[in-house]
């Protein structure tokens, strides 16, 4: 057998046991990412899976009172409940109107229970100034 | 001074489209006065784009909030560094920042070329001119940072408006290694653009050498160097400013710094081949190509808000205009490398598969692999949704079960390559040279059984660490007892002539070294240990052998942002480690920010986290033990120290 041979045939054999574990890997980590509309859109159909859910996070719906953070994330029509059941630290970008992104999967009472968080800011200028400024091209 | 900008940029743009027709009309009529022309053209453009840039500066530094960007990334009690640093505190002036290196850098290249490969030096300028007008483009047509805010009337009237104060750079970026951060790994995304440059044009003129390869090393190596120092100081501010608690969490923005770094290592390893033993010409070529583009789409990833990141900036429309130079720069590479296939051949073959070209073989399938993994799983919410109409997006568990075992497999041949001889190696001298390294992996592994590690991957990880060391410390040690014996020098003079007389061989293996601590560092995630708790003043909580007792807590008001920092005296078995100081900041503008207590000894780092207060007052702190956390940051210095050494001349 030429070296040519036994490299693509050590090659194949490589890249055949990685793409299994990516296959393992993606059947364990997959997430199906929609948002708040059309969750509630489809919830018979998205009920029992991993989800990340994205909506704006609703103004004055963050309580942190009780054991576990609890939230209102919307889109522009319909808006969701959601618990934070997760451990890891609640990001800073994590506050009202934040754009965020919970990944987690709906609870039997109606709340969606997020394992992880992920916020991002609103971008900055247009929310502060839109309804009396405009950014306009120059020249 | 915002038109004086404006103007600027827009008359680049004008020379950049000038210089890449004349160099192109230049190269085909073989006339030396045309391409001089577009060099100057060239010339000019940076020039111009280093007034706009010089504009920008100003404008951030005269508080001149009628300019969109300045109102969106400064304010006037902004620190003076940052208001330099705000230049690329926002989408519109880091736009700018690129195309500021850019120009610099395809000036740099001319003047260093003024008389060297004057015959590739055409088609090199083309494509500079091509990348700089494209990004030009964009900087003025679809992210202006001299952009002015109006405020319109109900009417329609618009009249110029600026606001009393700007919003502020955003408090997360105020930190020095976000500060750095992001020119430094600009020009590491940058920088390929000059190799890439000349391969094509190697194409062009129908060079068979390694004249390409050979003229760019230094870029190429520089470039590598940077981003890989980019990548560092990011996974450094996920650490100490995020406070989630590590450092890589195969987010998009860093998927795609980390793509380019990947395909960029198999650069540097194939082009070795290609100039000791003439093979993989079209192979080298496809990789250079590759690692240009997969910079291009990584400001692409991180401006375009294709895939959902924790970067701010995102949600322009620029995505399509990205899509459509990549498909075209893609597309006209392709055809080239076709058209020239046969100027592309190698010279050699494979001899056999225990050869030094096997190993840097297998290290670029892995590599490549690792890079096309990451890939797939960083695009496949756009893929999914392309083909099924769903977004799915897949975690962290995807890209670690490929990733570490491919990050292994390449511990191994950073081993065994250079134990291995070019072309054949013979039985004996592999007997002879696997012994030591063998015998420390064994005894390394044995360790690591009797003091308990359980662990599969880490068990792995340590004893390859040990089998590289030993392979990397034998070649040391033979190269310089030869070397001592035919000079009579003394053991340390000779190792450190040794070093001196083939910096780039000598300096790969110090990064190798870098590497093998590097590894040693990311296989202590597997001994991460983290508990949460929430305390009065006096009370203790533990965790990994450590208690944290509140000795205080401190509130107030500082500049823009109130704070609140707790002290927590650490223990261990009964002994005082100090004070830890871990801080919340909450900004003007509703921006919270963390400071992370962190005492890190080479073993491990105890890191604390202040994360607010609970219904009864308590204060709620997240801790956690991060061992050899110390060896990433440790490894990846010695990594770039190897660099420096081997972009050294010979």
């Amino acid at each position: 057998m030429t070296a040519k041979a036994k490299f693509i045939i050590g090659g194949a054999v490589i890249v055949a046991a990685l793409a299994w574990l990516g296959f393992v890997g993606f059947q364990e980590s997959k997430s199906y990412y929609v948002t708040v509309d059309e969750f509630n859109g489809m919830r018979d159909s998205l009920g029992g899976k991993t989800l990340k859910l994205a909506g704006d996070v609703v103004a004055g719906s963050i309580d942190r009172s009780k054991p576990q953070m609890e939230f209102a994330i919307a889109s522009p029509k319909t808006d969701i409940r959601v618990r934070y059941v997760g451990s890891d630290i609640i990001p800073d970008t994590f506050k009202d109107g934040a754009k965020a992104l919970v990944e987690g999967r709906l609870d039997a009472d109606g709340v969606f229970n997020a394992r992880h968080i992920e916020a991002k800011c609103a971008s900055k200028y247009e929310a502060e100034y839109d309804d009396r400024t405009r950014l306009r091209r120059n020249p | 001074m915002a038109n004086f900008g404006n103007f600027c940029i827009l008359f680049a743009f004008c020379l950049s489209i000038y210089a890449f027709l004349a160099a192109l009309a230049g190269a085909r009529k073989r006339a030396e006065h045309i391409v001089k022309s577009a060099e100057r053209a060239a010339y000019a453009a940076a020039g111009c784009v280093t007034l706009a840039f010089g504009s920008l500066l100003y404008l951030l530094l005269t508080d001149d909030f009628s300019v969109a960007h300045v109102a969106n990334s400064s304010s006037r009690s902004l620190p003076l560094p940052y208001k330099v640093a705000a230049i690329w505190g926002g989408h519109d002036g880091s736009m700018l920042l690129w195309v500021f290196f850019t120009a610099a850098i395809s000036a740099i290249v001319l003047w260093q070329n003024r008389r060297r490969h004057r015959d590739m030096m055409p088609y090199v300028l083309a494509v500079l001119m091509l990348d700089l007008s494209f990004f030009l483009s964009l900087g003025i047509f679809l992210s202006n940072p001299f952009q002015e805010l109006v405020s319109v009337f109900p009417d329609g009237s618009a009249q110029p408006f600026a606001p009393a104060d700007g919003q502020g750079l955003n408090p997360l970026l105020q930190y020095w290694a976000m500060v750095i951060h992001p020119p430094i790994l600009y020009v590491g995304f940058i920088g390929f653009l000059v190799p890439f440059a000349f391969a094509v044009a190697a194409l062009a003129t129908r060079q068979r050498g390694e004249a390409w390869i050979a003229a760019t090393r230094g870029w190429t190596l520089w470039t590598w160097l940077l981003l890989g120092v980019g990548l560092i100081l990011g996974g450094k501010w996920a650490y100490v400013v995020l406070g989630w608690g590590g450092y890589w969490g195969w987010d998009p923005v860093e998927n795609a710094s980390l793509m380019p770094w990947l395909t960029g290592t198999a650069f540097l390893h194939s082009a070795i081949v290609q100039e000791r033993r003439g093979m993989l010409k079209i192979w080298n070529v496809l990789l250079i190509l590759a690692t240009y583009l997969l910079g291009v789409f990584g400001t692409f990833l991180t401006r375009s808000g294709v895939v959902n990141s924790v970067h701010a900036f995102a949600d322009s429309n620029i995505g399509r205009f990205f899509v459509f130079y990549m498909a075209v720069v893609l597309g006209l590479g392709l055809i080239m490398v076709y058209e020239r296939r046969e100027v592309l051949r190698g010279e050699r073959r494979l001899d056999s598969m225990l050869c030094r070209e096997g190993a840097f073989l297998f290290n670029n399938l892995v590599l490549v692999v690792a890079c096309f993994a990451i890939f797939w799983g960083t695009m496949f919410p756009v893929f999914s949704e392309w083909v099924r109409g769903v977004k799915i997006s897949v975690g962290p568990v995807f890209f670690n079960k490929i990733n570490v075992p491919i990050g292994l497999l390449l511990l191994l041949l950073t081993g065994v390559g250079p134990l291995f001889a070019w072309r054949k190696t013979s039985a004996a001298s592999l007997k002879k040279s696997f012994l030591p390294p063998s015998v420390a992996a064994v005894a390394t592994c044995a360790a690591s059984l009797l003091l308990g590690l359980r662990d599969p991957y880490a068990l792995a990880c340590f004893t390859l660490c040990a089998f590289v060391l030993a392979t990397i410390v034998e070649e040391f040690v033979r190269g310089a007892r030869a070397r001592g014996r035919a000079r009579g020098e003394g053991f340390l003079v000779a190792l450190g002539g040794l070093v001196w007389k083939d910096k780039r061989r000598y300096g790969g293996y110090v990064a190798h070294l870098g590497v093998v601590l590097l590894f040693v560092g990311l296989a202590g995630n597997a001994f991460n240990e983290e508990a949460n708790g929430a305390m009065r003043t006096g009370q203790e909580m533990r965790v990994g052998g450590y208690t944290l007792k509140m000795a205080g807590f401190r509130e107030g008001v500082q500049g823009t942002y109130q704070f609140g920092e707790l002290y927590l005296e650490a223990y261990k078995d009964g002994k005082p480690l100090g004070t830890l100081r871990p801080e919340r900041r909450l900004y003007d503008g509703g921006q919270s920010t963390t400071t992370v207590g962190l005492r890190s000894t080479p073993l491990e780092d105890l890191y604390v986290v202040y994360t607010g207060t609970d219904a009864d007052g308590r204060r709620e702190v997240k801790a956690r033990v991060n061992p050899l956390v110390f060896w990433v940051w440790a490894g990846a210095a010695l990594m770039f120290a190897g660099t420096l050494i081997a972009i050294g001349k010979k």
